[in-house]
This record gives structure tokens, sequence and C-alpha cells, in this order.
């Protein structure tokens, strides 16, 4: 299902289809675009997603294609959108809710923890909550306060959620898609700081990526680096730096966090008997500590090191100008492969 | 088995000051005539602070700037109608009254720079951080009214927020409990219509903001936020009463948000044009301006000399500002804990080897 280019970028082996070359926010605006063709029951609502298209413009031109009543302006209410979004996703809708930044989810824990997560649970089946909670994460883009978290580590820890982080064009919108038509809530993490980073050919037509699917992003041997959304592309360009010195780095996009593709990445770290776990969030308490757990428990004897990580500090996340010194850079994950071929 | 009316209630609307520069003598707050001309250079000065950060908005100079172009009558009255050990608990468009209340403009600069020194506001200013959740700060604005009132303290908390926050749960539970604990708090709504993309009317079905005091019990009054008279009565009302031990009031001030929401944002793309130009020809400080001509309280020369002041008064904090070291790079570490725990430490200390030269 993939390859790789020249750049040691991911190829995704598309059929042979009309294809455009989008960015990020525009292949999560196709995504939710064609479903909302395809179904008139999946409805967008958040804040400024309508009339101002989104801040981040996802939502570009689908009130004026599918009217107010499916695409709704909320009033200022983090807590009313997801928790009026449990009440339409448990009596028939698709509700794709949107939280304008991850940081400013905080009001809405109560209805996400407390009830989109567990409404199949506590009604034994008979009401379910097939909704998708968008919330563009991370840092890097030098924003006021509160606009640069990532909070996947609340959710991975809240049994109920599936969480999808994808870190390019292609997945964006396929992993949407599969989403927006999975039965369960759906946190789907969108990497802002590279939402028009760049553009990928991506198929006109709707096609899935499925949850719970890893992606060898870049093949190798020697290291297993393995991240998710914004800092795929930060291990891809460490893999370069590596190549100049004839370390081989394998690079694993989990694309989804929840179901986690244990198999494809316990497969790559029993090949390079080598691993450096590589995420944005504080460090102690994330997603990262969970991997390192897994490989652990599936192949602590094939490890030829202790599995390294590259995180943000236990610090709340900076003002913009010191973002620089929190975020994981390609240095930070030389050094700790550097660390893992050292040992 | 009757049914009867149990509850009516009247919310009023405050003007003294028309745009022509006319004042309802019937109305108007005893202020002396040196305090009215003071107002009127604090409000010329947040517009010149406030044009001056977009300026180094676009040169980047500056982050991400929310302006407060039209709503400096509303920080001008309020903050004239504090005392001196009262507390502001701000929002994020509040740089005027925070700036009248003794947090130096540079440090309010170097905040929206992204320079966490921003935040580090000399010991004696009685101001919280600024509150970029949305609705968040009017819990904390309960919490000191209820502290002042706990610890019997000669000093109220007056509270800021904008219309979009009053659809969060925040803002009902904040004056909801403000009312059951009668808290030294006065909330002050600055309702500038907009809240990003959004008009106040797809905010709420209700017709105003202050008739939501009602339903906590508390007093509420809407008026003319620009027009700074009718601030400085509303908000000294509002002030004295909770000063004195009468509980919590809630002051909607009908403002215009002249700029865009920050800018990250181009209003353009979703407000009309003519209801900006309709709210442009309401500008508080014109207003006040003819007023004080009228008076004949200010000439052409002390406007000029006023402009000159307050270029050249923030054209200093900006070099100020600007002279400042680069902030170190542990300062992401040194504010986290009274004590740092030994693994932040061992973070700091593999960031310092990192940077080393």
């Amino acid at each position: 299902m993939t390859g790789q280019n020249a750049e040691g970028r991911s190829l995704h082996a598309v059929p042979e289809v009309a294809t455009e070359k989008l960015t990020i926010a525009q292949a999560v605006r196709d995504a939710m675009l064609e479903e909302m063709d395809a179904n008139d029951r999946v409805i967008v609502l958040g804040e400024d997603v309508g009339v101002d298209g989104g801040v981040f413009r996802a939502t570009e031109g689908l009130i004026e294609r599918f009217g107010s009543e499916r695409v709704i302006d909320t009033p200022l209410a983090e807590s009313a959108i997801i928790g009026m979004s449990v009440g339409l996703a448990a009596t028939g809708f698709r509700p794709i809710a949107e939280i304008q930044f991850m940081g400013f989810v905080y009001p809405a824990i109560n209805q996400l923890f407390g009830h989109a997560a567990r409404m199949r649970n506590r009604t034994r089946g008979r009401l379910n909550c097939p909704m998708v909670v968008r919330m563009p994460y991370g840092g890097g883009i030098h924003p006021p306060e509160h606009h640069s978290e990532s909070y996947e580590a609340l959710f991975l820890n809240t049994p109920g959620f599936k969480v999808v982080v994808p870190s390019n064009p292609y997945d964006a919108k396929g992993l949407l898609v599969s989403a927006i038509r999975d039965d369960d809530p759906v946190l789907f993490m969108e990497p802002k700081r590279i939402y028009r980073a760049f553009r990928e050919a991506v198929p006109a037509e709707s096609y899935t990526v499925p949850l719970g699917k890893a992606d060898i992003a870049r093949e190798g041997t020697d290291v297993t680096l393995i991240a998710w959304g914004a800092m795929v592309r930060v291990c891809l360009d460490a893999s370069e730096v590596l190549a100049r010195e004839d370390i081989s780095a394998e690079v694993v996009d989990l694309r989804t966090l929840n179901p986690l593709d244990r198999e494809t990445m316990i497969e790559s770290v029993v090949k390079t008997g080598r691993a450096v776990v590589v995420h944005e969030a504080a460090r102690t308490g994330g997603f990262g500590a969970e991997i390192v757990a897994q490989i652990s428990e599936h192949a602590l004897l094939q490890l030829q090191a202790p599995v390294q990580r590259v995180t943000g500090f236990d610090v709340v996340f900076p003002l913009a100008q010191n973002e620089k010194h929190y975020l994981p850079s390609r240095q930070r994950i030389v050094k700790a492969v550097e660390k893992t071929l050292e040992f | 088995m009757p049914r009867t009316k149990v509850y009516e209630a009247v919310t009023e609307r405050l003007e003294i000051l028309d745009t022509e520069g006319g004042v309802d003598t019937a109305l108007m707050p005893e202020i002396d005539p040196s305090r009215t001309r003071d107002l009127y250079r604090d409000m010329v000065l947040m517009r010149t602070f406030d044009t001056k950060a977009l300026k180094l908005q676009r040169q980047g100079r500056m982050g991400t700037w929310p302006p407060i172009k039209g709503q400096e009558a509303i920080q001008a009255g309020v903050a004239l109608a504090m005392g001196e050990n009262d507390w502001l608990i701000p929002a994020f468009r509040e740089h005027g009254i925070m700036v009248l209340r003794g947090v130096p403009l540079h440090l309010v600069f170097a905040y929206w720079a992204g320079d966490e020194r921003g935040s580090s506001y000399p010991e004696e200013v009685r101001c919280f951080p600024v509150a970029v959740p949305v609705g968040s700060q009017w819990q904390h604005g309960t919490g000191v009214g209820l502290s002042l009132k706990l610890r019997d303290e000669d000093a109220v908390a007056v509270t800021f927020g904008g219309d979009g926050s009053t659809s969060e749960g925040d803002f009902h539970e904040a004056v909801n409990c403000a009312g059951v604990f009668g808290t030294k708090t006065v909330f002050v709504i600055q309702n500038n219509q907009w809240a990003i993309s959004m008009p106040l009317h797809q905010q709420t079905a209700a017709e105003t903001l202050a008739q939501k005091a009602h339903a906590y019990g508390i007093p509420g009054i809407q008026v003319d936020g620009n027009d700074v008279f009718a601030v400085y009565a509303a908000a000294t009302e509002a002030i004295e009463r909770t000063r004195r031990g009468d509980g919590p009031s809630l002051i909607e001030a009908v403002t215009y948000r002249l700029g865009d929401h920050t800018t990250a944002d181009d209003a353009s793309r979703y407000r009309p044009e003519d209801e900006l130009e309709k709210w442009e020809g309401r500008d508080p400080i014109l207003r006040l301006r003819r007023y004080l001509v009228e008076q004949g309280l200010w000439d052409e020369d002390q406007e000029t000399v006023l402009l000159e002041e307050a270029t050249s008064w923030v054209d200093a904090q900006v070099k100020t500002l600007e002279e400042m070291e680069p902030q170190a790079p542990e300062e992401i570490f040194t504010s986290m804990y009274a004590a740092m725990p030994p693994h932040v430490v061992e973070q700091m200390q593999s960031l310092l080897e990192e940077v080393q030269p």
C-alpha cells in the first residue's frame, strides 16, 4: 500500500483515478463535503464554521452548499457543541463537531468524557454516538496562549473514543471519511502546523483509509521512529539527516492511536531492534509512555537498546517566542537515535 | 388554584452623552473638568497604542493582537469608577483598562508578542492575567469578590468579558454563584456585538444581555458603551453598591468592535460594511471630544499636544519592549512550581545543555 519517493516521503499507491493537489485543510473540507453530499444526516456544527468558513477555512463553502441547518454556526459554547452533538448523534444524525482549537476543549470535557464516550455502554448498545469531533491541535504557528495544545493522552485514557491523527492530505481525507462513517465517537486531531504546509495528490472521488492501520512512512533497518500528526514530518526530516550518517531509520506513522496498530509497530521494532517515540504533548503520562509499555510487553527481548522518547517538556505550552525550545526537533530526534545506537 | 404572576422585571438602559457631544444634565454624573479631560486622554492613549500594536503586528514585531478600537469608553469609564485597591479580572480585550490599572504597556505588548515575561506585572498591581479561553474569567471575578467579602476587605472585584462569553456555561455559573453568595463583584460585559464571525442575535435569543442578571437575582443595567459618562455612572453605582455590601451586579455596555477579532481574522468576510460605517460615526472618542470642545474644555492646540504626547509615550514603551534582553529558554520552566520537581529540573537541564553556545 505504501512506498517512498526520493525524499523518503510516503507515496500512497493510489489507484489510477483523477486526483487534485490538496493541502490537509482542503482534504479535510473535501471529506466533509463528500460525506455530506452522500448522506444528509451528516451535519457540521461549531464556532465560526458557517459564514466564516472556519478559522482555518476547513469548512469553507459548506454553508453555501448545504445551508444553515446542516452547517450550524453555534453560540460560543464548547459544552453545548458537544452536548448537542450527543443528542443529535443518539437520534439519527452524524454530527461533525468542531472545537476551534484543542486548547479550548475543556468546557466540553464533561460532555465528551461523561457522555459521548459512554453512551453506548450506559444504554447497553441501545443508543450510540456516531459523531466526529474535529480539533486543530499542536504547536508551531506562534499563536496566543491556549492555541497549541496536544491533549490526545486525555482521550486515550478515557475509554470510548477512537483517536485519529492524520499527517498528510491523503490520509486526512481518507481517515476523516472513515471517522464520519464510524458508529462510535471519533476524536479527529488535525495538525494545524501543517494544514497548508504542502500539497499532495488526493483522489477527487471518495475513498477511505481504515481506522486502526498504521503506515510505514519510510522504510529503514536500524531504528524505528514512531510518531503521529505533525511529528511524522519532523521524523522524516530527521531520517534524512540520519541517512547522511548511514543510519537507516524506519518511520511508523500510527495514523490512529485508538485502535492502535500494534502489529505494524511491533513488527518494525522487532526488525530494527531500536525505537524512538516522538510526540508534542508533555512527557509524563503522554501516549509515548503507553507505546514504550507495549514495546516492553511484546518486543523486549528483541530490543538492542532502551526505547527513547522525544516529547514536549512537562510545562505549560510556552508562548510563541519560546515554543521552538519546547517542540521536538529534528536534532533532538537524531540525538535520541544516536543514544539507542551507542547503547 | 390561581395562575398568578410570580416575577416581572424591567431592564433599563442608560445614555447620557449623545453623538454630537450633548449631555443629559439630569443624568450627568459629577466629574470635575480636569477628570473629564483625563478620561479623554486615557481614551486617546488607548487608541494610540492599539493602532501601534496593529502596525507592529504587520511589521512582524508583534504576535496576534486583539484590537480594542471602539471600546475605549468602557475601559476608561470603569477605570475611573474603580478604587485604588479594587481588583481587575480581565478577559483578553481589556488592554486599555489594564494599562490604566497599572500594568505597564510594554508588558502588555510583550505578552502578545509571545514573551512569558509579559505576564510578570508589578507586585502591587491588582490585576489577574489575561484569560484567553473565553468566559473562564467570570468565575474568578466571583471568587475574588467572595474572597474580599470573607476577608471583609474594602475592595471590590471588577471582571470583564465579551458578549460571546455570556454563552459559555462559566458565565451562568459565575453570575449565579455571585448572586447566591452576595460576592463583591461587578460583571462588565463589553458587548461589541461580534464574537469572531457571530453576531449577537445568533449568540442569544434574549433581547439584551443585561436582562440575564434578573435570572440570577442581581441587578443588571444596559448602558451605551460608547458613552463614557453613562459607563462611569453605571460603574460607580455598581461598585459603590457592592462596596457597601449590597451584593454583585451586572453592566452590559453596548459598543462595537471596530476592528477584526484579532489580527488573524478578516472581518470583511462576514461583517456588513455599512454596519461598520454606522458605528464609526458613533466613535466614543469623537463623541467625548465634541463634548469637551462644546464645553470650552478642549481646543486644537491641546489636541495636537495630546497626540504628540501619546505617540511619544507609546513609542517609548515599544523601545522598552524591544530593548528587553531575549527571554531565556528556561523561562518556560521557572514559574511552573514553587519548588520544581526533580524530573522537571532534569528536563530544564537537558534544554540548557542543548542551547549552550
